[in-house]
């Protein structure tokens, strides 16, 4: 069933507005602005009454798939339940009606919160001191990158420096980040265990070399048990090593990146602290870094001093601003309220259910689907889909009909290095009860492969839509309404 | 099962040479395993590219991906259908679906390259570790 846009609900002169009476002297546009801001045409915005728009919207938010609405799998994204409570605290007039340009004096309240914050996150991964700024977790490793660049610039090293080493299971965003701060991508192979395979990163080590970015556990939910050997490895030829937080809800309050030998890291904050993810967030990838790396953090840093908390601008070999004021901060209170509401025996409790509840998927699943990696996984394992392969079923069509049984699908096509992966990550806020629901649908699937492929090759069958043409959206997309133009319909 | 008249590398391209000319596209086992390609972003033509460097981005719908070139050299020619109609690399990937063409600074960087019989070896070798 379609529903039709806004734009084809328009009918001329409804208006889902009114304002009140002008009190100011009304002036045209042509008067106060510009002739090349100006549109030659009008918008062609929609006119709608307030009751069709607002049933539009409510319409079209009721097709979402949110973890408010069911269970969310997708691997290496950490789709928890956001604590409500979290909002509340967000809400609070004090965060809320703050305005960015309050001098110091009147948001010592707020300034402590991120103080604290940053303090909070050090302790949790081992780092001495953190950065806020950074808006989401790419934006985190490019931070982290720059931050790298800069101390190996500083030791008059920068133009030898100019690779950065990332293993082929990596996250894709960690190539891009290091890319995008200029360096050159070298890619080390996985061992057998699905580890860093340690000849290959030896091979690639040099005075080349700035940096190695690596996830602990990695995308497929293993640790990395040689990583003490690995940061050996990296210091000894002078570089450093970068730690993607993004699987850091394997490890809270159980290990921390800075005793592995990790020189920066960044959190995401809309992972594992329970920041809302998805839609817009906004998300949040604070960066901590280890004393040596401190000097070139962005500015402002917010300090203690006197009892007081400060905006600490005199920091002459940071990198700079690397967004506008001082980060998404209502995200910052939501991320401090889940912290202090858990504490840290629970926040490692919610690690050790993270991975008890992978755990317990992955060995109810392994029967009926090939398990790559058969080891202890931590917050996440990762399928093959290859058995059902066999009869023509690819993941893909498995992933489309887990909607049918009301679940989001689990990451797929990725890590690379696995054949039709599955990357499932159920969390710590999933009881049993769904857990069993996920395994029954994942292995009535699988039979369903054996008996009837055809019916997955259709999938998903009790949706709004059935199977979308999804290669023609991404060859010719459309992505705008034109007016008059029939291709819009339908 | 895989054209004689090219050669081919171990990250899946394959080249076709005419005297200093390297015509260069991918596999059909490199456009099977990264499935519907939807996007390619495409070198300057008259821009220089080493032995194993970037020469174009992939977008499919599995993946992002590169194509590497198998021969270093200048670049004078690149198919700029493809921005259009990226289909034609999965479609006819020893066709229409070339990537660009290279005059090699030294024909010597071909030594290294497969036939079709030891590429398709060395699929196989790959495909068995899974």
């Amino acid at each position: 069933m379609t529903m039709p846009l806004i734009f084809e609900r328009s009918e001329a002169g409804r208006r889902a507005y009114s304002l009140p009476d002008c009190d100011v002297p009304r002036k045209d546009a042509t008067e106060l602005l510009p002739g090349w801001a100006l549109r030659k045409r009008a918008a062609d915005l929609p006119e709608v009454s307030e009751v069709d728009l607002v049933r539009h919207y409510t319409k079209l938010s009721q097709r979402n798939h949110g973890v408010d609405v069911g269970f969310y799998p997708l691997g290496s994204c950490t789709m928890k339940y956001n604590p409500k409570v979290n909002e509340d605290a967000a809400a609070l007039p004090g965060f809320n009606a703050l305005h960015p340009y309050q001098p110091e004096e009147l948001v010592q309240g707020a300034l402590e919160l991120m103080y604290e914050l940053g303090r909070y996150l050090c302790e949790i991964g081992g780092m001495d001191e953190a950065t806020l700024q950074p808006a989401a977790g790419a934006h985190g490793e490019l931070t982290g990158l720059m931050i790298i660049k800069a101390y190996h610039e500083s030791r008059g090293d920068g133009a030898k420096r100019t690779k950065v080493i990332v293993p082929d299971s990596a996250h894709g965003t960690n190539p891009a980040s290091a890319a995008f701060c200029g360096y050159k991508v070298v890619e080390v192979k996985s061992d057998g265990r699905g580890g860093v395979d340690l000849d290959s990163l030896r091979a690639a080590m040099s005075d080349e070399v700035a940096a190695l970015m690596l996830t602990n556990p990695n995308t497929l939910g293993l640790f990395d048990e040689n990583i003490v050997e690995i940061a050996k490895i990296v210091h000894g030829a002078g570089g450093l090593l970068y730690y993607d937080g993004a699987n850091m809800n394997a490890i809270m309050g159980i290990a921390r990146p800075g005793d592995m030998g990790f020189d920066v890291l960044h959190f995401n904050l809309h992972k594992t602290f329970s920041t809302p993810h998805g839609g817009g967030g906004p998300g949040s990838g604070p960066v901590a870094v280890k004393k040596t790396l401190a000097p070139f953090l962005p500015v402002p840093v917010v300090e203690k001093k006197d009892g007081k908390f400060v905006l600490d601008y005199a920091r002459p070999q940071s990198i700079g601003k690397v967004k506008a004021f001082y980060g998404n901060f209502n995200v910052m209170v939501k991320a401090y309220a889940y912290i202090r509401a858990l504490g840290a025996k629970g926040l490692r409790e919610a690690s050790e259910n993270a991975v008890l509840n992978a755990n317990y998927l992955m060995r109810k699943l392994a029967p009926y689907y090939h398990l790559p990696y058969d080891r202890h996984c931590k917050h996440e394992f990762v399928l093959s889909g290859e058995y059902q392969l066999a009869s023509g079923v690819h993941t893909g069509d498995i992933a489309k009909m887990l909607l049918d049984y009301g679940f989001h699908a689990p990451t797929v096509y990725f890590p690379l290095i696995v054949k039709e992966a599955i990357m499932v990550e159920p969390t710590e806020t999933e009881s049993r009860d769904t857990l069993d629901a996920f395994v029954d649908a994942m292995i009535g699937i699988a039979q369903l492969a054996e008996k009837d492929p055809e019916a997955l090759h259709t999938a998903p069958h009790k949706m709004v839509v059935g199977r979308l043409d999804d290669v023609t959206a991404a060859r010719r997309p459309v992505l705008r309404w034109r007016p008059n133009k029939q291709t819009n319909a339908g | 099962m895989y054209p004689e008249n090219v050669k081919y590398s171990e990250k899946h391209e394959w080249v076709r040479v005419e005297g200093k000319i390297a015509t260069v596209g991918i596999t059909s086992f490199a456009q099977e395993q990264l499935g519907a390609i939807v996007g390619v972003g495409l070198p300057e033509e008259g821009s220089k590219v080493e032995k194993h460097g970037a020469l174009a981005d992939l977008d499919s719908m599995k993946t992002a991906d590169q194509v590497f070139a198998p021969v270093g050299g200048k670049i004078v020619k690149v198919n700029r259908a493809l921005e259009q109609h990226p289909e034609f690399m999965n479609d006819d990937p020893y066709g229409d679906g070339w990537v660009a063409v290279i005059e090699m600074a030294d024909p010597g960087e071909l030594d290294g390259l497969m036939s079709a019989a030891e590429y398709e070896a060395f699929v196989a070798e790959e495909a068995s570790k899974g």
